[in-house]
């Protein structure tokens, strides 16, 4: 049978097993649209920005371990896609994200609407196609989801001319993909892997690195028996927190710019660098001549591309997280004692926790550890700066927990969209986002879309009125002039300014009204007794979001901080306010 | 790490599809990798077309280098022909204007020297044509410079490169 292409996108859509879709018309996709009227095998969702769109759709793809799926419309629709993709394609996110394309006789002709957004994506996705053929339609479509799902997930682009979603072919989705420049590496190198076990079984100061590679392939489990039959200590990048339960005794904390004491003074310390699934970032090592000095370095990564590259390390395995671990654990022989050392990083990270002191006055640390406590199983999401490292200090990770961060691209305004996509994909799990006020303003918008599809999540604001991290920077670094970080800043105010006084303009928006005005409920915290109370009513709205506003202190610091090009063992821990 | 920086050459196999080439030159650009010279075109399969890319760096990047060029979804095959046996050849175009008639007599004489072709001739002017290496080339080029550099257009196509079926160099 003859069907046309938007017939064929909806079928494929349901044949991939597709229950969510995130999409926002326009002209070159009103036929789409269309075709998607009256269909019930799947959810449409419609958020108020393409942006919110698309982190909502990797929010729901790593809060489900599923596909995220877009479809926008071309030109604009299309350009406002682009800092999701790419944010999605630094964490490893499967996004299959379809734009609309205005018909193919007009390409290039700079017709309404009309950008060249494979180009523009080209660098910042995992693959990216035109289709220029109706009978290319089915098996584009197939090839887009396995390429962004296999391997080292990624997002890929699909941009779709309207003259091709118009046109009549076979009706025929193809069952199976064969793409002769594409073959994820399957299988684990067994000898690499046995020298890493010999290594590892050999060492008198073993260390498990785990990145985001552990928990996308579902490797955590396994992980967590491997370093408790050893007696390894673990440690984690941001992305990799909660591969091993954050309770774990095994478990000494992140490492990295804002990791603890512990965990930073274990990669100086190891002679053995057991390393899966990071890219070995500047964010983690450092000063990279002086990361692990003592140490040999096994590094596993399905991406050939990861290893060596940074960090130039000893054992190279390119293989599955998961796999390379299960294969390890087959194999691996009988571990040297390692008591004394567990023992060592265990005290160091009790005798240095990382504690905020702000004389009684609440703080993110208290915040967060209220989320511990009145959400023990909650997947939380994050905006970028300090409200993602207090988030990543303090978080407590357990069970099916997760933490949905911009880890790569550093996205500010990803917290609230990510945070619907993931209810929306896990309707059965708590939901918190905990957001700085700025980036909360970046994709404020979304509450629209939260409040319509009635997502119950709780939504934290942590209100210092200042773009804080790089306040923070500007304080530590740049003499304390805080050029263009304080949002109370208005034409009133004395051009330059250094620090904030209770004579500063009253803050806007009211998060509170602009709650109301979205008919959600508005609470603002200042003290820390209020906490509990109003993360208790919130959980009472079970159809609704609540967005909770929590005044903190205007110059506070995440400590410890691993000044930039700075060795892991030379840590910032204290900071002492001049004259403040 | 700038150790072992020396001249390098990688043939691609990729699908001869519209992109293929802004993919591979903005993976160069993006990430500030040297390339020197890229050549492209289609094969006996018409769904493939081959490229000859040749680049200076130093061992870690080229390594990378590959590891990205074989990540990409367009390429099927990365063939690192740095230290094969093969036969790459380049073509120059030379053209020589308001010469002299002793000046055509040595152009002429010069290239029969450097077993060069003349390919098209007017009273005054012609066109050299050398299908040579890439440094041979450079000779040829260094010489005309010499003596024509203010009546001379030089175009160069960059090399194209295959495997050698007897294992000796070029």
């Amino acid at each position: 049978m003859k069907i046309k292409g938007t017939q064929l996108f909806v079928k494929a859509l349901i044949e991939e097993g597709v229950d969510t879709l995130f999409a926002y018309p326009g002209g070159m996709a009103i036929d789409l649209f269309d075709a998607l009227y009256g269909e019930e095998a799947f959810q449409v969702i419609l958020p108020r920005h393409e942006q919110g769109l698309v982190h909502a759709a990797d929010g729901y793809a790593r809060a489900t371990g599923k596909t995220g799926v877009c479809l926008v419309t071309s030109g604009p629709g299309a350009t406002n896609l682009v800092t999701g993709i790419a944010t999605a394609n630094y964490d490893s996110v499967p996004l299959v994200c379809f734009t609309g394309q205005v018909p193919t006789n007009l390409i290039g002709n700079d017709a309404f609407q009309e950008v060249d957004i494979v180009g523009i994506c080209r660098s910042i996705c995992k693959y990216a196609v035109t289709v220029r053929r109706r009978e290319d339609l089915g098996r584009i479509i197939k090839e887009a989801f396995y390429i962004a799902r296999t391997g080292k997930p990624g997002p890929v682009l699909v941009d779709f001319p309207k003259d091709i979603q118009l046109a009549l072919g076979s009706d025929e989705y193809p069952k199976e993909v064969n793409i002769r420049g594409y073959k994820p590496s399957t299988g684990v190198h067994m000898g690499q892997l046995r020298k890493a076990a010999d290594m590892l079984t050999a060492a008198k100061r073993p260390l498990f690195l785990l990145g985001g590679g552990v928990n996308i392939s579902g490797g955590g489990e396994a992980m967590t028996r491997l370093a408790e039959r050893l007696n390894i200590p673990v440690i984690t990048t941001i992305m990799g927190k909660g591969s091993l339960p954050t309770d774990h005794p095994l478990y000494i904390g992140n490492m990295g710019m804002h990791g603890n004491v512990a965990a930073n003074t274990a990669v100086s310390e190891c002679d053995v660098l057991f390393s899966i699934g990071t890219r070995f970032n500047d964010r983690i090592t450092g000063k990279i001549s002086e990361f692990a000095k003592n140490a040999k370095i096994v590094h596993i990564d399905i991406d050939a591309a990861s290893i060596s590259r940074n960090i130039v390390v000893d054992v190279p395995i390119v293989a599955d997280a998961k796999e390379a671990i299960e294969k390890l654990s087959e194999i691996i022989g009988e571990p040297k004692n390692t008591a004394e050392w567990v023992a060592r990083l265990q005290s160091l990270k009790s005798e240095k926790p990382i504690r905020m002191q702000t004389e009684g006055r609440m703080n993110p640390q208290d915040i967060i550890e209220a989320v511990n406590a009145h959400f023990p199983e909650a997947i939380v999401t994050t905006d970028v700066g300090q409200n993602q490292m207090w988030t990543s200090q303090f978080l407590q990770l357990r069970g099916r927990s997760k933490l949905l961060t911009s880890g790569g691209l550093g996205t500010m305004g990803y917290g609230l969209p990510a945070a619907i996509g993931a209810k929306l994909g896990r309707p059965d799990m708590a939901v918190v986002s905990i957001s700085g006020d700025g980036g909360f303003q970046m994709n404020e918008q979304e509450l629209a879309t939260a409040v319509n599809e009635e997502l119950p999540i709780v939504i934290c604001i942590l209100n210092n009125s200042y773009l804080g991290n790089v306040r923070q920077w500007q304080e530590m670094f740049f003499g304390g002039r805080y050029s263009c970080t304080c949002l109370k800043k208005r034409k009133s105010c004395a051009r330059w300014c250094s620090s904030p006084a209770a004579s500063c303009p009253p803050y806007i928006p009211d998060f509170v009204k602009l709650a109301q005005s979205y008919g959600i409920e508005g609470i603002r915290v200042t003290d820390r007794d209020q906490i509990g109370a109003a993360l208790e009513r919130a959980k009472q709205n079970t159809k609704a979001p609540t967005l909770i506003e929590f005044i903190i202190d205007r110059e506070l610091d995440i400590l410890p901080m691993v000044p930039g090009g700075n060795a892991l063992s030379d840590m910032v821990t204290e900071y002492k306010k001049e004259g403040k | 790490m700038q150790t072992g920086v020396k001249k390098r050459w990688v043939s691609l196999y990729v699908e001869n599809d519209v992109g293929v080439l802004a993919k591979i030159a903005g993976l160069f650009s993006g990430k500030s990798y040297n390339l020197s010279s890229l050549t492209v075109g289609e094969t006996e399969d018409p769904t493939v077309s081959r490229m000859t890319i040749s680049l200076y760096g130093d061992d870690k990047t080229f390594e990378q280098i590959k590891k990205q060029l074989n990540r990409s979804v367009e390429v099927i095959k990365v063939l690192d022909f740095t230290d094969l046996a093969i036969h790459k050849k380049e073509i120059l175009f030379i053209k020589l204007h308001s010469l002299r008639k002793d000046e055509i007599e040595d152009i002429f004489r010069s290239a029969s020297v450097f077993g060069i072709s003349v390919s098209d001739y007017d009273k005054n002017s012609l066109i050299l044509e050398s299908v040579k290496t890439e440094s041979e080339n450079e000779d040829v080029l260094k010489y005309y410079k010499k003596y024509y550099l203010t009546r001379m257009e030089a175009i160069r196509g960059g090399a194209v490169a295959i495997e050698s079926v007897s294992k000796s160099e070029r």
